[in-house]
């Protein structure tokens, strides 16, 4: 064995407290008298600042020697908080012993207030490395919550695209179809107004398509405002459009309704010092005529009557199954 | 992951320069993004992208860009955790100067598909110090030196560098190991 003085001690063991069979502190290490200050000052008794919290009941010397070589938790006050240590306890045959400590994991981010520096702990120490990793991993994961912040108003704006109609801002057909299967799922009975725009295809053709965007954008406007916030009005097409009335199944409403769409279409649209003017057909469905009602089908049924009413001479309304 | 450059230069220029030189440095590189993640992989010439349009847009020679990023990188409020990671590397000036060895190591640590060039410090007697990055693209060298000598101040040292960026060298010489009172650092400061 080297011939090593007291100062090998403190350099392997920065925090080890020596005790003598009294459980007299006898000696201590640098880095643990800069942490627990007083309570690892020589002559102190390791029980006035150290406490044994596992095992259990080790409350003197005697016990604490009896524990010798087996793993001890232990408390003592840093910087005004407690914290814990792990260490062991290695004694000689007249009852004075080398208690060797480490701080815990769990209690190295708030050690800020403890002034540690590297050269508190041993080389072979890994305790600087941990808090390192800790502030790495603090670091890592800063921008792994900004990175998922940012995905996450990335795909709300993407959903909110994928079921929005460009040009009017209404919901598109699949919005229409979600809201459809919701209904259904609720069981709740339902009107569906299938509207398509007449004359819209001379107004393309004669003033442009920016003329036939303005009216496209004046018809969604029209009838947003004739339905309640719990209709749903859906651009399912050119120049087509479906509203959807969950809870509204009253055919002398829906006529009035019907009736609003038309005279409210039928309002000149103002572009470029020219005057746009369409009507709309109207083909309904309602989810009462079924016994089990089938979104799909009371799209086309509601397609069909739309048809009945361009035949029948346009600017009117009809209801699928010849209702009212 | 080369996020990690493309995220240093946009902080580096929004915080020296201003948002608005850092809008006009992304419209004139053409890369569709405004603003760059750490964990992410971006086109290849990303980079050198964002470096050349920076120079161009801030009328700077690229070297002394290069550099300024790297004392940035050190110094300012904002990246605080970077200076505080390095200083994690010794006690003293000297020994960070060594552990830039186990930079690229204690780096993957915390990111693992963060790859940083292999530097190696060569003592050369009398103070003197030689890193080598033999890996390191020259601007990566000229970033590497702007952030020693900004540790060098903050370790409170005098430190004198010849940057030889084609050779992918940094000879330091340390003069004074212990040349003004630096800036303070506990152990465990910042997670508190």
């Amino acid at each position: 064995m080297p011939a090593l003085g007291p100062g090998a001690l403190d350099a392997l063991m920065p925090m080890h407290l020596a005790l003598d069979a009294h459980g007299a502190i006898m000696a201590s290490g640098r880095a643990l008298r800069r942490l627990a200050g007083e309570a690892a000052a020589p002559g102190c008794d390791v029980f006035d600042g150290f406490r044994v919290v596992r095992p259990e009941g080790v409350e003197d010397a005697g016990a604490l020697l009896a524990h010798a070589g087996r793993p001890l938790v232990m408390r003592t006050i840093v910087a005004g908080r407690e914290v814990t240590l792990r260490g062991h306890l290695v004694a000689d045959a007249a009852g004075r012993g080398l208690l060797n400590l480490a701080l815990a994991v769990s209690d190295l981010p708030d050690l800020g207030g403890a002034d540690l520096t590297a050269q508190d702990f041993a080389p072979t120490d890994p305790t600087v490395d941990m808090l390192y990793l800790l502030e790495a991993k603090e670091l890592a994961f800063a921008e792994t919550r900004r990175l998922i912040g940012r995905l996450q108003g990335a795909k709300s704006r993407a959903e909110a695209e994928a079921l929005t109609d460009a040009l009017t801002g209404l919901a598109n057909r699949r919005a229409l179809e979600m809201r459809l299967a919701g209904v259904v799922r609720e069981g709740r009975a339902f009107a569906l107004c299938h509207v398509d725009l007449d004359y819209f295809k001379a107004v393309n053709d004669t003033l442009g398509h920016a003329a036939g965007d303005a009216v496209l954008r004046a018809a969604a406007r029209r009838l947003g405002e004739i339905v309640r916030t719990s209709d749903t009005v859906a651009r399912t097409g050119g120049d087509e459009f479906v509203l959807l009335f969950p809870g509204l199944v009253e055919i002398a409403r829906l006529r009035e309704i019907a009736g609003r769409v038309v005279a409210e279409l039928e309002r000149p649209v103002a572009f470029g010092g020219r005057e746009c003017r369409i009507s709309a057909s109207i083909g309904i469905s309602l989810s009462t005529a079924y016994e089990r009602p089938d979104p799909d089908r009371m799209i086309a049924d509601a397609d069909a009557a739309l048809y009945a009413s361009k035949v029948a001479g346009r600017a009117r309304h009809t209801f699928h199954g010849g209702a009212g | 992951m080369n996020g990690i450059a493309a995220r240093a230069i946009e902080r580096f220029v929004c915080d020296t320069y201003g948002e608005a030189a850092w809008h006009d440095v992304v419209r004139r590189a053409r890369l569709h993004v405004s603003s760059f993640e750490l964990l992410l992989t971006y086109p290849e010439n990303t980079t050198a992208r964002l470096v050349a349009t920076s120079t161009a847009v801030l009328g700077r020679q690229v070297h002394d860009l290069m550099e300024d990023l790297g004392t940035y990188l050190v110094t300012h409020d904002n990246m605080a955790a970077v200076r505080r990671l390095l200083r994690y590397g010794g006690a003293d000036f000297e020994s960070f100067l060594d552990s830039l060895d186990d930079l690229p190591d204690r780096t993957r640590l915390a990111f693992p598909e963060l790859v940083l060039p292999r530097l190696r410090t060569r003592p050369r007697g009398a103070g003197a110090f030689d890193v080598e990055c033999g890996e390191a693209t020259p601007l990566m060298v000229h970033v590497l030196a702007g952030a020693i000598r900004a540790m060098a101040d903050d370790y409170g040292a005098l430190a004198v560098l010849d940057v030889d960026a084609p050779a992918r060298r940094i000879a330091v010489s340390v003069p004074a190991l212990r040349h003004s009172a630096g800036r303070d650092f506990h152990l465990g400061g910042a997670t508190r």
